[in-house]
């Protein structure tokens, strides 16, 4: 397949994963769509690696994902202390900080 | 054979997407996103990156996406409500957005003018992506990166704990007032493992103390 196909696919993704977090309201969700825009740069990144044929956007690729995984540790953490202090798990209610 | 597996594993990583961001449920988002991840690490084979689609399925799939379900579990996941604030008006706002940025990334990535966009990449040799390279290159010339992203996983690791603690930053005030008998020792919630797992601080020996916790409690509450 061309590679350029693979880049249409990652757009995608990542336009979808952009809109969810426009739209969802709940972090939960939030998170998971943050994910989606990570995997289609991920995508994006491996498809111009074999484009090159050089291993540096593989390695990328394993770093976003290490990255992912501690942003998710720690969102996660942020939402169950929330969770704790009986907040409403809702991103519209979340308005102390907006100014 | 490699246009089909392409097909399949795009649609079902396109379909799974729009499943994360249109199901209601957030328990039936964090399964369309395993899903979709699952398609991901076909197309990642497709593109002959072995190594980093094993741990797309073993990490990302299994170990991150557990996370998810727990978190979920014990958050409650209880359906969206439909909230009266957002109207009709931001939602179209932001499939127009999202339409926007579609076209953006199409026209940079694809109009982009690279030659070999429309090719299937160049000749590669049957190593390529194997873990035996990857893990060559992680250790000599991309050292510094894998050393630092380890440290960023304890970091994160850490600040976890902190987070989620069961007694950890600032409480509620009724549970301030259950623990108040030993503020005048030290500072609240700097964390011992009995306010972890949640019992009564008991007083170190030669320590004195005059207040009661009756009395303390009281005086919290004034």
């Amino acid at each position: 397949m061309d590679i350029g196909w693979f880049l249409a696919v990652s757009a995608l993704i990542f336009t979808i994963g952009a809109a969810g977090v426009l739209t969802r309201r709940s972090p939960l969700v939030i998170l998971l769509c943050l994910e989606l825009m990570l995997n289609a740069a991920n995508l994006a990144l491996i498809a111009f690696a074999r484009m090159h044929g050089n291993h540096d956007g593989q390695i990328f690729a394993i770093i976003v994902m290490v990255v992912a995984a501690c942003e998710v540790t720690v969102g996660l953490g942020v939402i169950v202390a929330m969770h704790r202090r009986r907040l409403p798990i809702d991103v519209d209610e979340m308005q102390e900080l907006h100014g | 054979m490699g246009e089909l597996l392409f097909f399949v594993a795009g649609l079902g990583a396109v379909a799974g997407a729009i499943g994360v961001v249109a199901v209601r449920n957030p328990f039936y988002s964090v399964l369309a996103l395993v899903s979709h991840l699952l398609c991901l690490a076909a197309l990642f084979l497709l593109l002959r990156a072995e190594f980093v689609a094993a741990a797309q399925v073993v990490v990302y799939a299994g170990a991150v996406m557990v996370l998810y379900v727990f978190v979920v579990a014990y958050v409650g996941g209880q359906d969206e409500p439909l909230s009266p604030r957002d109207g009709r008006g931001l939602r179209a706002l932001s499939a127009i957005f999202g339409a926007v940025l579609f076209v953006e990334l199409c026209i940079a990535t694809l109009g982009s003018g690279l030659q070999l966009i429309d090719t299937n990449g160049v000749a590669a040799p049957a190593s390529f992506g194997s873990p035996e390279a990857i893990g060559t290159l992680l250790l000599t010339k991309f050292l510094v990166p894998f050393e630092v992203a380890s440290f960023l996983l304890l970091i994160a690791a850490v600040g976890a704990v902190v987070l989620a603690r069961r007694r950890g930053g600032l409480t509620a005030t009724e549970e301030q007032a259950r623990y108040s008998a030993m503020d005048i020792l030290r500072p609240a919630y700097t964390g011992t493992m009995a306010e972890a797992v949640g019992e009564r601080h008991s007083l170190p020996a030669g320590a004195t103390n005059t207040q009661t916790p009756a009395e303390a409690k009281a005086e919290a509450e004034s």
